[in-house]
């Protein structure tokens, strides 16, 4: 791991941890941007964390650009022996696979697909050695995910498979990206999967949609009223699969305002989950049930 | 008072000075796309610098007023008129009650901003009345303004008509546009060659350019450096592990055509981005329109902040004239 700094025009520093993606790495990176945040330094405006880079804005006329570089390199050091542990929060998504929606959608753009022959799912399936789609989705859904970052739209949280990297699931966007996805499509691309927060352009390979709205401006979902934006990263996800029915109940119960997610608080402790993932996980699941 | 919208143009939204501080939760700053523009356009008619106004992209919108105002228009060159007689852009007129506000066909630059004195007073959502219409944030019902929408506008006293911003200090894109850039983020991934030819081509404005970026092309395709691809990043040689993307900063896709991130900029992706265009001439992007020559100019960090420096002395020397 060797970190990189760089300016982002005048106004940004962009700090990548790792070119490539790993949980040290996203430890690291959001010890280095709260440790950035603490630091309380005039002139920063923004500090967005990410998979396993983080960027800061800053107003050049309050501190000068290579001021600002001093300081954070400053703080490596201190983000680099900080504890990888979190308190955080297991939640259970509800994801209607092979749903029409997604389906109508990835039949519109099917020219912009690896494989116009099929369904995202099947390419998915096949390039990633498995022999049915059901197979493939049990995979994707057995093992909980963890949200290592939010944005490119508004809430739209990134997650990464908490398995080993033998295990994870890989596959590419879409060659050109399409103009629409369903909203609360839950897609894939590299070794990510993403909830599209709103409708809109976008480039991963799309499995199936959630009923659970994780991003509302009204602030009107019973569970989004404290805050618009749903996700934060550190975040745990586990996928529940579900038929149309339940698909066509939690709608009903969302616009009722009825509908209220599973959720449990829990510690996510990286060299223990290193140490036993299978374990880990158990652990996670098991606090989660008794929600 | 209300704004009363006869014809909405193309894309008009309300705009002020944006949200920072949700870039992190994937909700960008926003905000006129032109500041400096929106800012003159307020101190024109005696409002804060940060009111909301609208702005309008390449068609003007109709409206009428249900009471006396003082309006200004800046930005974009665009022919104005009140019941059909012309008014001189960056310049405040008054508009009376019942009389209609409306425009010709643009001449110069892609966006004009109308300022109203009382500025528009819709509810602001996290701080600001700026339009996000992906997230349906801000703005009027969080969408661009339609046919038949009654804007609210905040009481304030008329100013003097014919205050006006000095021809030197209003300022356009030239021909070719230059857009002065740093080069740095993932500058690395690209080979000498290619690093040199995306200064030296000439690209043009793509029509896919909006506010969230500008995309260009007629430049020669991009070349990497060879590499085996960091796990997660995906296999194209454009792909990284997807981080943060800054306001201005350049995304290659594939390679070939650049895209300039701009006010409403998505805040993270998965390509590689080979640098930044400079704060400075931020608002010179949103003066472009489809099909306009552009050079990318390569600067140090010292050129940029002196840039900035200027362009700040600049505004200064408007709040002279205004305020």
């Amino acid at each position: 791991m060797k970190t990189r700094y760089s300016y982002g025009g005048d106004e940004h520093i962009y700090v990548e941890v790792d070119e490539e993606m790993s949980l040290d790495a996203f430890f690291i990176s959001l010890s280095m941007s709260k440790a950035v945040r603490e630091a309380n330094i005039p002139g920063v405006t923004e500090i967005c964390p990410a998979n396993a880079s983080f960027e800061v804005r800053f107003d050049p006329d309050v501190i000068a650009p290579d001021a600002m570089m001093a300081r954070i390199k400053e703080l490596e050091h201190k983000a680099e022996t900080a504890e990888k542990r979190l308190s955080t929060r297991i939640v259970e998504i509800p994801v209607y696979f092979q749903d029409p929606w997604t389906h109508e959608t990835l039949m519109r753009f099917r020219e912009r697909h690896q494989d116009p022959s099929g369904s995202d799912l099947d390419y998915a399936a096949r390039i990633n050695g498995y022999d049915s789609v059901a197979a493939f989705i049990e995979a994707f859904h057995s093992q909980p995910w963890f949200v290592s970052m939010v944005g490119f739209v508004a809430g739209l949280p990134f997650l990464y498979q908490l398995v080993e990297r033998e295990k994870q699931l890989q596959v590419p966007k879409y060659l050109s990206p399409r103009t629409d996805t369903p909203k609360q499509t839950v897609g894939y691309g590299g070794c990510f999967s993403c909830i599209y927060s709103v409708r809109g352009a976008g480039g991963y390979q799309m499995f199936g949609v959630t009923p659970m709205p994780i991003f509302d401006p009204e602030q009107e979902v019973s569970y989004l009223k404290d805050f618009m934006v749903f996700f934060k990263p550190g975040d745990i996800v586990k996928w529940k699969p579900i038929d149309r029915a339940e698909y066509d109940r939690i709608l009903e119960e969302v616009e009722q305002g009825a509908y209220t997610p599973r959720i449990a608080e829990v510690e996510f402790d990286l060299d223990a989950f290193n140490a036993d993932m299978t374990g880990f996980n158990a652990k996670l699941m098991e606090a989660l049930n008794d929600a | 008072m209300t704004l009363k919208i006869v014809k909405p143009g193309l894309a008009t939204s309300i705009q002020d000075l944006g949200r920072p501080g949700y870039f992190h939760l994937g909700i960008p700053e926003g905000g006129a796309m032109d500041r400096l523009a929106l800012r003159a356009a307020n101190m024109l008619v005696g409002n804060p610098e940060d009111a909301a106004c609208l702005e309008a992209v390449f068609m003007g919108p109709e409206i009428t007023f249900t009471a006396d105002v003082s309006v200004a228009v800046t930005g974009g060159s665009m022919p104005i008129m009140v019941d059909g007689e012309a008014r001189d852009g960056w310049t405040s007129f008054t508009v009376k009650a019942g009389q209609t506000l409306s425009f010709g066909f643009l001449s110069g630059g892609a966006r004009i901003y109308i300022a109203v004195s009382g500025g528009i007073a819709t509810e602001p959502a996290l701080g600001s009345r700026s339009t996000y219409p992906i997230g349906a944030l801000g703005g009027f019902h969080g969408r661009n303004i339609a046919e038949g929408d009654e804007l609210p506008v905040g009481a304030a006293p008329l100013v003097d008509e014919g205050r006006s911003v000095p021809a030197d200090l209003r300022r356009g894109p030239g021909s070719p546009a230059e857009l002065r850039v740093l080069t740095g983020l993932y500058w690395y991934r690209l080979t000498e060659k290619s690093g040199e030819n995306f200064f030296s081509d000439t690209w043009t404005v793509a029509p896919e350019a909006d506010r969230m970026g500008y995309r260009f092309r007629g430049g020669q395709p991009m070349e990497f450096v060879e590499r085996e691809q960091p796990f997660g990043a995906g296999a194209d040689p454009s792909n990284i592990v997807d981080g943060c993307y800054s306001y201005g900063s350049i995304q290659v896709p594939g390679g070939t055509e650049p895209i300039v991130l701009h006010r409403d900029a998505v805040s993270g992706g998965g390509y590689f981005t080979l640098g930044a265009v400079i704060s400075a001439d931020m608002d010179l992007i949103g003066q472009l329109q489809p099909n306009t020559p552009v050079k990318f100019v390569r600067v140090e960090m010292d050129e940029a902040l002196q840039a900035r420096a200027d362009r700040r002395a600049m505004l200064e020397k408007i709040r002279k004239e205004l305020v």
